[in-house]
C-alpha cells in the first residue's frame, strides 16, 4: 500500500492502495466515480478512456504510481451540467444504445477535438477506432463528432 | 375513438394510494386476450404472459411519473413505453418523468426484456393504462364541476369545459380522481390523434449517460460491499475437483475463498437456468484488483465431466437434455455436422413431391452455408450486487427474465418470493445473454455465505470463456428450376450443435410447389442459449445467400425473383401455415428497391440485397460495398422495415442502425472456436468486434408507412444483413462465401 495524491477534475484526491492497482479501479473502488467503465481490462475497448493533461488514456492498463501529478479528467469532469460542446452533440443527435461505451467514446471524441477541431473522416475513425460499441452506434457517433466540431468553444 | 374493454379479470388488481401532498398513484393490471401468434414452435414463448400494465404517478403541480415496466438494455424502451402511457393520457411529454418499474410479478406481466416483444406485447397494456388514468379524471371534473362526463375534453395535462369555462391541470384533480372507480371500459385515441406517438423523443436517460452517472449493475456501489469473482473450470467437459489457495488467501484485502454450487443436484432447471459449470470457486475481497489478484493465484484441479441426461421444464414442457461428457474442438463439430448433414434429418414440412421435381428439373442449385458459435460480449460484463440474510434478499442489477431469475432464486435459497427484492439497473447490452442470469443465483449465494453485500464481477475473460454461446449451425439448400427458370422444388436441411435453427414454415415455404425441411441436431456441453434473434441471424444468412445464387442461376435480378416468389404465395399460397405476410414482406423489398435506387447501375458499387422476416417484423438491406486498397468497406445500407406503427422514429432508426452495424460485423469477424474444450478467445485482443472505420459510412433507415399495432425491432434487422454482406462480397470478388465469418476470404 502507498499513498497517493490524485488531481483529478480539479480536486486533489488521497487515496491509499496498491500502487500496481490500475486508475480506473482507484476512480470506481476508492473513489466511486464509476463514469468511467470496465470493458475488457488490457486496453482494447477504450469504456476506461480518461484524459491524463489532454491526452485519452486508457485508464485499466495505467497504475496509479505512473500518474504523478499529471492532470486526470473523467467524464464526471467534461463539464459542469453535461454542457461540454460533445456531450451536447451527443444528446442532439441522440447516440446511445445501451450506453455503457459511450462515456468512453466522448472522453476519446473531446480530446481529439481538442487537438484538431475540425477532423476528417479517416482522421474520426483512426481516433476512435479503440473504442468498442456493441450496440453499433458508429454513425451517430461520427456524427455527433462532426456536430460538436461545427458547434462553437470546443 | 375506439371502446376498448379494461378486461379487469382474475388476475388483475386495483391500487389507489394516495401520496402525501395530494399526489395519485394509479396502478393497474391488465389480462389482455391476445392469441400467442408466435409460430415459431420450438421457441420459448409462453401462452399466457400477456398481462400488460402502466404506472402512473401525478404530482400536484401536474408532473407525471411514469414506471417503465421492462428493462432497458439499449432498445430505448425506457423512453418508448412511457410515450405510448403520455399519449394516451393526454400529458405534454415536457412535464414527464420516466422511473425504471420495480419488478412486480403480480402488478407486471412480461417484464422482461427479449424476443423483441416490449412493445409488441406492452401496446394495448399501456395505451390502456394511460386512457384510463385519463378517463378518471375526467370523471373526477365531471363530479366536481357537476357537469356530463362526455363535455369534458383534455389537452396537455389540462382537463377543459368549455360551456362553463371550467379547467383544472391533471394535478388539481389527481387526489379525486384517485377515488373513483377503475372504469371497465375506457376509450383509446383513434391512430390519427397521436400526439407523442410517432414523434421522435430523445432518450430519457441521456444526460445520465453522457455525464458518467451511476446506471448500471457495475456502478452499484454500497457502504461496506465486498467485491467477488468466480474461477471456472478452464475448458467445457471439465469440473471442479480440488482448489488450492494457500497463496491467494494470503494476499492483500482477501476476505475468503470458497466454492459454491449454482443449482442443487435435485433442482429441476427451468429453460433460462442454464449453467455448465455447476460448481465454482469464489473469491471475495476488499477491492477489485486485489480480487483480481488473488483470483490468478488460485490454483483449481480439475476433472473430466461425465455424460448425463437431466429433465428440465420449459414453461411446463418438460424435455431431455442430454451433455455429453468429453473435451470438444471445433474441428471436430465440423466434421460432425458435416457426417449428420448427409444422414436423413426429421422431416418438418413436405408439399407436393419434391425428390420428383427435383427428377424433373431442368437446373439445380446446391450449396451448404455453417457459422461457428458467437459469444454475446456485451460491454457491461455480468455481474450483480447482491446483500442476502436468512430471511431477505436484495438483489441489483442488469437482467433480462427478472420474474424467472426471481424464481429460481426462490427456489435455491428456500425464500419465499416476497422476501426477495431484484431491482432492475440499466443494461450494458444484453442481446440475449442476460435472460440466463446464474451470476444472480451465484451473487446471492456468494453474500449470503459471506453474510457481507457483495457485488460479483466476471473479469471480461469470465464474461467470454464462461458464456451461453450462439450455437454453431450447417444448412444444405437445394432448389430446382425448370427450363423457363420458375422455382419448382426447394429443399433444406439444416440443424446445429445443439439447436436446428429451422423455421419451417418461413418463406419461401409457401411460394414453392415443392418443398421439404428437415432438420437435425448433435448434443454438445458447451453452454448455448439466446443470441440477438436466435435461429434467424443463421437461416437469414443461409437462406438468403442461397435464394441470390438461385436467382442469378435463374438469370432473374434478386429482388425481381423473390418479388415473383412472393407473388406466388400471395395468389396461391401452398401449403398451411406459411407464418409471413407475403404482402408485408413484398412491400420492404419494394421500399428498399426505390430508396436505394436498386435499378441504377454504378460499377464501382456491389451491391447485395436480403431480406427476413422474423419476431414478427419485416426488414429488407441494399449493401453497397466498395473495395479499397483490395479491402471491402460498406459504403452505405439502405434498410426498409416494417415493425407496424413506429413509436419513437429516431430511437427506433438507431435501433435499425444498430442490428446492421452488429450483423456486418458478426458476418465478417463473429467466431468464437474451443480446441478441447477451451475457448480459443478469451478478451477483445483475439475476439475481432466491429469498429468505427469498419461500420457503414452512411446508413439509411425507411419504415413502411403503418397503421398496424407494433412490432419489434430489437432483433428484425439483424440476421438479414449477414447475406447482404455475402451478397455484395460476391458481386465484389466474384465467389460465393458460405462459411461465416467471411473474414477468412478476406485476409
Amino acid at each position: 500500500m502507498a499513498t497517493f495524491n490524485l488531481n483529478i477534475n480539479g480536486a486533489t484526491h488521497e487515496v491509499d492502495v496498491d500502487p500496481t492497482t490500475p486508475l480506473l479501479w482507484v476512480l470506481r473502488d476508492h473513489l466511486n466515480m464509476v463514469g468511467t467503465k470496465y470493458g475488457c481490462g488490457i486496453a482494447q475497448c477504450g469504456a476506461c478512456t480518461v484524459h491524463l493533461g489532454d491526452v485519452a488514456t486508457r485508464s485499466c492498463m495505467l497504475t496509479v504510481s505512473s500518474v504523478g501529478n499529471q492532470k486526470i479528467t473523467t467524464i464526471e469532469g467534461l463539464s459542469e451540467n453535461g454542457n461540454h460542446p460533445v456531450q451536447k452533440a451527443w444528446l442532439e443527435v441522440d447516440v446511445p444504445q445501451c450506453g455503457y461505451c459511450q462515456a468512453g467514446q466522448i472522453m476519446t471524441a473531446s480530446a481529439l477535438l481538442k487537438n484538431n477541431s475540425n477532423p476528417t473522416d479517416e482522421e474520426i475513425e483512426m481516433a476512435m477506432n479503440g473504442n468498442i460499441c456493441r450496440c453499433g452506434t458508429y454513425t451517430r457517433i461520427k456524427k455527433a463528432i462532426k456536430t460538436a466540431a461545427n458547434s462553437e468553444n470546443v | 375513438m375506439h371502446t376498448s374493454k379494461t378486461k379487469i379479470g382474475r388476475r388483475a388488481f386495483i391500487k389507489n394510494t394516495s401520496l402525501a401532498g395530494g399526489g395519485l398513484v394509479l396502478g393497474f393490471s391488465w389480462i389482455i386476450s391476445c392469441k400467442n401468434t408466435s409460430k415459431q414452435s420450438g421457441k420459448a414463448l409462453p401462452k399466457d404472459w400477456v398481462e400488460v400494465n402502466g404506472y402512473i404517478k401525478i404530482a400536484e403541480n401536474g408532473l407525471v411519473t411514469i414506471m417503465s415496466p421492462n428493462p432497458e438494455g439499449g432498445q430505448n424502451v425506457k423512453t418508448s413505453m412511457p410515450m405510448i402511457v403520455a399519449d394516451e393520457l393526454d400529458v405534454d411529454w415536457r412535464d414527464v418523468i420516466v422511473e425504471q418499474a420495480p419488478l412486480n410479478a403480480d402488478a407486471f406481466r412480461f417484464q422482461w426484456l427479449g424476443g423483441s416483444q416490449s412493445i409488441r406485447r406492452g401496446w394495448e397494456g399501456l395505451r390502456l393504462a394511460g386512457a384510463t388514468a385519463r378517463h378518471m379524471l375526467i370523471e373526477a371534473a365531471a363530479k366536481e364541476w357537476q357537469v356530463p362526463f362526455n363535455e369534458i375534453t383534455t389537452k396537455g395535462g389540462v382537463v377543459s369545459h368549455k360551456q362553463s369555462n371550467k379547467s383544472a391541470i391533471y394535478g388539481e384533480l389527481a387526489a379525486a380522481a384517485a377515488q373513483m372507480q377503475v372504469p371497465e371500459e375506457v376509450q383509446v385515441k383513434s391512430i390519427d390523434d397521436f400526439q407523442i406517438i410517432g414523434t421522435s423523443k430523445k432518450n430519457v436517460d441521456g444526460l445520465k449517460i453522457v455525464t458518467g452517472q451511476p446506471l448500471f449493475g457495475m456502478d452499484t456501489h454500497r457502504e461496506g460491499m465486498l467485491i467477488a469473482m468466480i474461477v471456472h473450470p478452464p475448458a467445457f467437459g471439465l469440473k471442479l475437483k480440488s482448489v488450492d489457495d494457500t497463496k491467494a488467501r494470503q494476499m492483500p484485502g482477501i476476505k475468503d475463498i470458497f466454492t459454491i454450487n449454482v443449482f442443487n443436484d435435485d433442482y429441476e432447471k427451468a429453460f433460462f437456468d442454464t449453467r455448465t459449470f455447476n460448481e465454482v470457486a469464489v473469491v471475495v475481497g476488499n477491492s477489485t484488483w486485489e480480487v483480481m489478484n488473488a483470483k490468478k493465484a488460485l490454483k483449481i484441479e480439475c476433472e473430466p465431466i461425465e455424460s448425463s441426461t437431466e429433465t428440465r421444464d420449459r414453461f411446463g414442457r418438460k424435455w431431455e437434455e442430454h451433455t455429453p461428457a468429453g473435451l470438444e474442438s471445433t474441428d471436430e463439430h465440423f466434421a460432425l455436422m458435416g457426417a449428420r448433414a448427409a444422414e436423413p434429418g426429421e422431416v418438418r414440412r413436405k408439399d407436393g413431391d419434391p425428390e420428383r421435381a427435383f427428377k424433373n428439373a431442368a437446373n439445380i442449385i446446391e450449396a451448404s452455408y455453417t457459422a461457428p458459435f458467437l459469444a454475446h460480449n456485451c460491454m457491461e460484463p455480468m455481474n450483480f450486487f447482491a446483500d442476502v440474510t436468512e430471511d431477505r434478499a436484495e438483489l441489483v442489477g442488469p437482467l433480462q427474465k427478472p420474474d424467472l431469475t426471481e424464481q429460481t432464486l426462490s427456489a435455491r435459497l428456500g425464500m419465499p418470493i416476497d422476501k426477495i427484492d431484484i431491482q432492475m439497473t440499466r443494461l450494458g447490452g444484453g442481446y440475449g445473454r442476460r435472460s440466463y442470469a446464474h451470476w444472480l443465483v451465484e451473487a446471492a449465494l456468494i453474500s449470503k455465505k459471506i453474510k457481507a453485500p457483495i457485488k460479483l464481477i466476471y473479469t471480461r475473460e469470465d464474461d467470454m470463456t464462461d458464456g451461453i454461446y450462439r450455437p454453431s449451425y450447417q444448412a444444405k439448400f437445394r432448389a430446382g428450376l425448370d427450363a423457363d427458370n420458375n422455382l419448382i422444388a426447394f429443399h433444406v436441411k439444416t440443424g446445429g450443435i445443439p439447436q436446428s435453427p429451422l423455421a419451417q414454415n418461413r418463406f419461401p415455404a409457401g411460394a414453392v410447389a415443392n418443398y421439404l425441411a428437415e432438420d437435425w441436431t448433435i448434443d454438445t456441453n458447451l453452454t448455448v442459449g439466446s443470441f440477438r434473434a436466435p435461429s434467424s441471424n443463421f437461416m437469414a444468412s443461409a437462406e438468403q445467400s442461397f435464394l441470390d445464387e438461385v436467382a442469378e442461376a435463374a438469370s432473374k435480378d434478386p429482388i425481381e425473383f423473390r418479388l415473383e416468389l412472393l407473388g406466388r404465395a400471395k395468389a396461391d399460397p401452398v401449403g398451411e401455415n406459411n407464418d409471413y405476410d407475403p404482402d408485408r414482406y413484398a412491400g420492404v423489398l419494394k421500399l428498399v428497391r426505390e430508396k436505394s435506387n436498386w435499378d441504377t447501375t454504378n460499377k464501382n458499387l456491389h451491391r447485395g440485397v436480403s431480406a427476413y422476416f422474423c419476431h414478427n417484423s419485416y426488414a429488407a438491406h441494399v449493401l453497397d460495398m466498395v473495395i479499397q486498397d483490395g479491402k471491402p468497406m460498406v459504403e452505405k445500407v439502405t434498410c426498409a422495415v416494417d415493425c407496424g406503427i413506429v413509436v419513437n422514429p429516431d430511437a427506433a432508426t438507431n435501433l435499425a442502425e444498430g442490428g446492421i452495424v452488429d450483423g456486418i460485423g458478426n458476418a465478417l469477424y463473429g467466431e468464437l472456436t474451443f480446441k478441447e474444450g477451451v475457448p480459443q478467445k478469451s478478451n477483445f485482443d483475439t475476439y475481432r468486434m466491429i469498429r468505427m472505420a469498419e461500420a457503414p459510412k452512411e446508413i439509411e433507415v425507411h419504415f413502411v408507412d403503418s397503421d398496424m399495432a407494433p412490432t419489434g425491432l430489437g432483433e428484425p434487422t439483424f440476421p438479414p444483413i449477414f447475406a447482404a454482406v455475402a451478397n455484395a462480397l460476391y458481386k465484389a470478388k466474384g465467389e460465393r462465401f458460405y462459411h461465416q465469418p467471411y473474414i477468412k476470404y478476406l485476409s
